[in-house]
């Protein structure tokens, strides 16, 4: 056990699968000599040599398209994207050949595609999306949105293992700032599985990524026990996980950075009024984005990704109702 | 007048006797700016289709009821500027101001019935109970107390306005205050020992005691009905609802019995073309047949009070008067509605035409209003157009009769010239039918009538307007 960053720990999960598989490798745009966009493979090159830590050329397509044909071809390819807003590149070979590759010829195509997410840096429209609910949508891909270190590390390993294509969404305004107690030997944290980040009975939030710790510090701010369910996995998600914690405390908040139209907080919303109405003591409330690009100005961005303040806000209008 | 305080917009009263309406169409939004007057929307009862204006002018901040959803007259439909929060209670109505608000107050204590003073606006003291009359109850509190045999209303409310909160029903039960009530009582006498096949009445909709476990059954939906393939169901609009109620009751009331009668209408269909030109040109209007037919019967009318009457529990009402209806298809083809022209025994010919032209008009605009509609006498109805020669039509409640007039056509007739010799000439035919309730009007009587009526008709002097 070793407190790591939430980089560091995605970073010592691939390493562990690195060392264990040798079918495990790595490719995308600098991750080798420079140790990629954000350092988090940082030595891989010296480490496992250039056939292993692969620098693409500038192309997306190329990579998913490279990382699927490998994989057909029985290795375990690490696809990095330098920003996930740039995965658009690659939708074709993602969506119509590496989601649907088992079902139209039964090949296992494992892949994982790591995609740096999210905003709260000024990054501006091209540099700070949480395009999840994009790919949730797909049947044939996984999706996961770790918030902790330790879930870092774990769900890296079982993307790694996955057999099926796993987009990895891992949010950039957790790299550095999040720290965590990380076991030090190999684990995997199950994919479809959500997490209690906080254990509370009046009003549930279900949230996931960063919006974890806006949750957790907008509990602070009201005088009400708050369950923070934590889903980790959006894609599949832990439908029962959500459906506890409502029979709990039946209110409900779903929170997430991603704007809200088409978000995935509707198909949770969605799915408490069909499987836990009778339990509803007042309407699903959402809290999101807008339904706007990112913006640059760090007062427009700070009004855009939801803050503590305005959760606290929601959850206020939920405990009173 | 831009307002501060939102302004309730409700389902009006169309007609002493209407209790719901549906929604047609609504012409806003919310969000969109209102001018006060400007059309809302579009409402349809079992009396009338109109447009509702705005009582004040806004922007439109709350739509409650859908197109579609058929409410009672009282239920608050939408509101107009202040705060957006829907969670929020209405502020009590102030009567100075607030026209709107307070006659959705009276309506709601009044129940269905109009009241021409507006009752003083609603007690403040329970904002919990919106417009309506019902307190919203949640999904888990309605499970809870269903399980509990609670009746929701009796819990004390800590939610907003009021409301019973998952927390307050638990709280209810848990401190011991739920009694179970008394079952209801048993339908049937004394059920037999042995087990008894159960009532053949549904169960009441009693509360189920708490000893009675959580599994009871609420109660027994309603059977929706369900189509067979190549079906369609939808359902009932509410003016076709009333014409269903109206039509059924009509026949279970009156004695129906329908005489017909022969025609020659030659005379008028030449006066008419002398006419048509100058009515046209001098007035916008077409002198229609209808228009010589409606006022050749309230002629005769004149002389047989009882067609125009009413069978009112034991009293015959008569009139000195005549209220004239002419049945009017709207123009969806999907009902029809029977505008009258008052005091239509003042009219002459053209004031005749022009009245006919403008309530079938306003009937298509869904321009009616409830006077239109209210205190017909006689009614008229007019299939000919699509050339039927006989009918026998539904009269209109509390009427005695209905007159149906049906095709002109050219047909071979016996004429009896002036030296006494018959022959053989093309006379223009209609055929008319007065539908009489039989329980007030003789067929004698009704003979009389038409004939009067006929001669009238035949008679028809370019003079005579």
């Amino acid at each position: 056990m070793s407190e790591k960053t939430y980089l560091q720990a995605i970073s010592d999960g691939l390493r562990t699968e690195m060392r264990r598989d040798h079918r495990v490798f790595v490719l995308g745009e600098d991750v080798g000599v420079y140790g990629g966009a954000f350092k988090v493979t940082l030595g891989f090159q010296e480490e496992f040599g250039s056939w292993r830590v692969i620098d693409a050329p500038l192309s997306e397509t190329a990579i998913v398209a490279g990382a699927t044909g490998a994989a057909m071809m029985g290795l375990r390819p690490v696809a990095e994207m330098q920003f996930a807003d740039f995965v658009s590149c690659a939708w074709d070979h993602l969506v119509t050949v590496a989601a649907k590759q088992r079902w139209r010829a039964g090949t296992p195509v494992p892949i994982v595609l790591r995609l740096p997410s999210g905003g709260g840096f000024s990054g501006g429209p091209f540099h700070s999306q949480n395009p999840e609910s994009s790919f949730a949508h797909i049947p044939g891909l996984k999706c996961v949105c770790p918030a902790t270190p330790e879930d870092a590390k774990g769900l890296m390993i079982s993307a790694i293992e996955d057999p099926n294509p796993v987009l990895f969404f891992e949010h950039k305004h957790l790299y550095r700032r999040i720290k965590g107690e990380v076991p030090d030997e190999r684990y995997t944290t199950p994919i479809g599985k959500a997490r209690i980040h906080a254990e509370g009975d009046d009003v549930s939030v279900i949230t996931w990524g960063a919006m974890v710790y806006t949750a957790e510090e907008a509990a602070k701010m009201v005088d009400a026990s708050v369950e923070i369910v934590d889903l980790r996995t959006v894609m599949p998600w832990d439908k029962q996980a959500v459906l506890d914690s409502v029979r709990k405390t039946s209110k409900v908040l779903v929170l997430h950075e991603d704007t809200r139209t088409g978000g995935f907080g509707g198909e949770i919303a969605a799915t408490i009024a069909e499987e836990a109405f009778e339990d509803l003591d007042a309407p699903v409330k959402r809290v999101t984005a807008p339904d706007s690009p990112v913006p640059f100005s760090p007062v427009l961005e700070k009004a855009f990704i939801p803050q503590a303040d305005g959760v606290a806000k929601a959850l206020k209008e939920l405990i009173s109702y | 007048m831009a307002t501060n305080t939102a302004v309730d917009v409700v389902m009006p009263q169309m007609g002493v006797s209407v209790s719901e309406g549906t929604i047609t169409k609504w012409s806003k939004n919310v969000g969109d700016t209102i001018e006060a007057d400007e059309t809302l929307l579009e409402i349809s009862t079992d009396k009338v289709d109109t447009e509702v204006p705005s009582p004040a002018s806004g922007v439109v901040s709350e739509i409650l009821v859908q197109e579609g959803e058929t409410v009672e007259v009282g239920t608050v439909l939408a509101r107009i500027g202040g705060e957006h929060s829907a969670a929020a209670a209405p502020p009590p109505p102030e009567p100075a101001t607030q026209p709107a608000a307070e006659e959705a107050a009276a309506a709601a204590t009044e129940g269905q019935e109009a009241t021409p003073e507006p009752e003083p606006p609603a007690q403040p003291a329970q904002p919990a109970v919106p417009g309506n009359g019902k307190a919203f109850v949640s999904p888990v509190v309605a499970r809870i107390a269903a399980e509990h045999g609670i009746d929701p209303s009796q819990v004390p409310g800590t939610g907003t306005g009021g409301r019973v909160t998952k927390k307050d029903i638990v709280a209810f039960v848990e401190s011991g205050a739920a009694q179970p009530q008394a079952p209801a009582p048993a339908a049937a006498p004394q059920p037999a020992p042995t087990q008894a096949p159960p009532p053949a009445s549904p169960p009441t909709a009693a509360p189920v005691p708490a000893a009675a476990g959580t599994s009871a059954e609420p109660q027994a939906p309603r059977p929706t009905p369900v189509g067979a393939q190549g079906e369609t169901l939808e359902p009932m609009s509410a003016m076709r609802r009333g014409i269903a109620e109206h039509m059924r009751r009509s026949l279970d009331t009156s004695a129906h019995v329908t005489s017909a009668i022969e025609v020659d209408m030659t005379r008028v269909v030449q006066i008419r073309e002398k006419l048509k030109k100058e009515y046209q040109s001098a007035y916008g209007v077409n002198p229609t047949y209808l228009a010589f037919i409606a006022r050749a019967t309230v002629e005769t009318l004149r002389d047989y009070p009882w067609v125009n009457g009413e069978l009112r529990g034991d009293q015959i009402v008569t009139r000195n008067y005549v209220n004239l209806g002419f049945a009017v298809e709207l123009a969806d083809g999907k009902g029809l509605i029977v505008p009258n022209l008052k005091n239509a025994e003042t009219l002459n010919l053209l004031g005749m035409a022009k009245g006919i032209a403008d309530v079938a008009r306003r009937a298509r605009d869904k321009q009616l209003t409830p006077d239109d509609v209210a205190g017909g006498s006689f009614t008229i109805t007019n299939p000919g157009g699509y050339g039927t020669f006989h009918g026998t039509p539904v009269i209109s409640q509390p009427q005695a009769g209905i007159l149906g007039t049906y095709a002109i056509v050219k047909r071979p007739w016996v004429i009896t010239d002036g030296n006494g010799a018959d022959a053989i000439a093309i006379r223009s035919m209609m055929n008319l039918t007065l539908t009489y309730d039989h329980r007030l009007v003789d067929g004698a009587y009704a003979g009389r009538f038409l004939r009067d009526l006929r001669e009238r008709l035949q008679g028809w002097s370019e003079t005579d307007y």
